[in-house]
């Protein structure tokens, strides 16, 4: 067990050393300011690749998020704020390039539909709750329930499987 | 009898949701660009590459572009129907050759058959993006004002030419 483990361990080990290989490489193709790479990809970590859609723009390798990647790079060399470039990709993929929608009437449902199925479940509960507890202390168990009770209540003793 | 009925209608209700949504195709994202005026561009023609074309310049007419490469599969597929609309004048079409090398697209051309008036080359796909492609092929249905008023994502079928876009460029070009 401690063997399989430790492999698993090296497996993993040897996993990141590849992958950290993989970035190094491509840093190095377009190194060339490493601060504007980095705002490109925390602005691409965001953006939905519309190609392979579960992917972010900076993990895919699709063609087209290659060619996104680009324009954003080329717009933060311009001068552009993060909050224009978006508003450049959304007005030509829609805001389901955004992995956080934002929040406006069409998108009301997305947000807090949740929150109010949350809500509608706790009321039931909560009626639910309080309708049996007044059903308990209105009739309370008849004798002759209180005996069927305590019968089902006793546990028989069941013959040990052997 | 409530204890049947409520998580019965709670499933009918759940089914109807996933049925509504086995019906949708993720693959289409809706585009943010219809009834907005269709960017502009100057980009070389394809079989004249000293010669361009613009978007500005199809003012006052009713036009498909249609966005296609040599190397987009879908293409082939969606190409007969596209020659035979060509033939059929009902609607002029123009190609935005999309990502491509010109001794590709013009061998593909020569093989398929050209149903284009001509085609403008992107050969960066920056028009593309400017556009909002994601994947070939795509058309713009583009009416005179030279705003976008239908696009299709992938490859026209028959069914969409004849109830859609076919009753659209009549209704434009009115």
């Amino acid at each position: 067990m401690k063997r399989v483990r430790l492999q698993l361990l090296l497996l993993c080990l040897g996993f990141q050393a590849l992958s950290g290989q993989i970035v190094a490489q491509e840093a190095k193709r377009i190194a060339d300011d490493p601060e504007l790479e980095r705002r490109v990809m925390n602005l691409s970590q965001e953006l939905r690749c519309l190609v392979c859609q579960n992917e972010t723009l900076a993990d895919s390798r699709a063609d087209l998020a290659v060619d996104l990647r680009r324009e954003i790079r080329e717009q933060m060399k311009a001068g552009k704020s993060d909050k224009e470039i978006i508003s450049f990709l959304t007005a030509r993929y829609g805001d389901f390039v955004l992995y956080r929608p934002p929040v406006k009437p069409t998108t009301y449902l997305l947000w807090f539909g949740p929150f109010v199925l949350m809500v509608i479940g706790f009321v039931v509960l909560f009626r639910y709750l309080k309708q049996r507890r007044e059903l308990i202390s209105r009739q309370p168990l008849s004798p002759e329930e209180h005996r069927r009770a305590k019968e089902l209540l006793q546990v028989v003793p069941e013959k040990e499987p052997a | 009898m409530s204890r049947f009925v409520i998580p019965l209608a709670v499933f009918i209700v759940l089914v109807a949701f996933l049925a509504i949504g086995l019906g949708h195709d993720p693959g289409t994202v809706p585009s943010p660009l219809i009834n907005k005026p269709a960017p502009d561009f100057r980009l070389a023609q394809l079989h004249e590459p000293t010669k361009s074309f613009t978007a500005q310049e199809m003012r006052g007419q009713v036009w498909l572009l249609n966005v296609w490469a040599s190397w987009c599969v879908s293409c082939r597929e969606e190409h007969p129907l596209l020659v035979q609309l060509a033939r059929s004048r009902a609607v002029p079409v123009y190609g935005l050759n999309y990502k491509d090398k010109r001794e590709d697209a013009l061998a593909w051309l020569t093989e398929f058959g050209n149903p284009y008036l001509l085609s403008a080359t992107d050969t960066d796909g920056r028009i593309g993006i400017n556009y909002g492609v994601y994947g070939v092929p795509e058309t713009y249905l583009i009416g005179r004002d030279g705003v976008i008023r239908y696009k299709q994502v992938g490859p026209i079928t028959p069914g969409i030419l004849q109830e859609t876009i076919l009753p659209l460029v009549k209704d434009l070009s009115k």
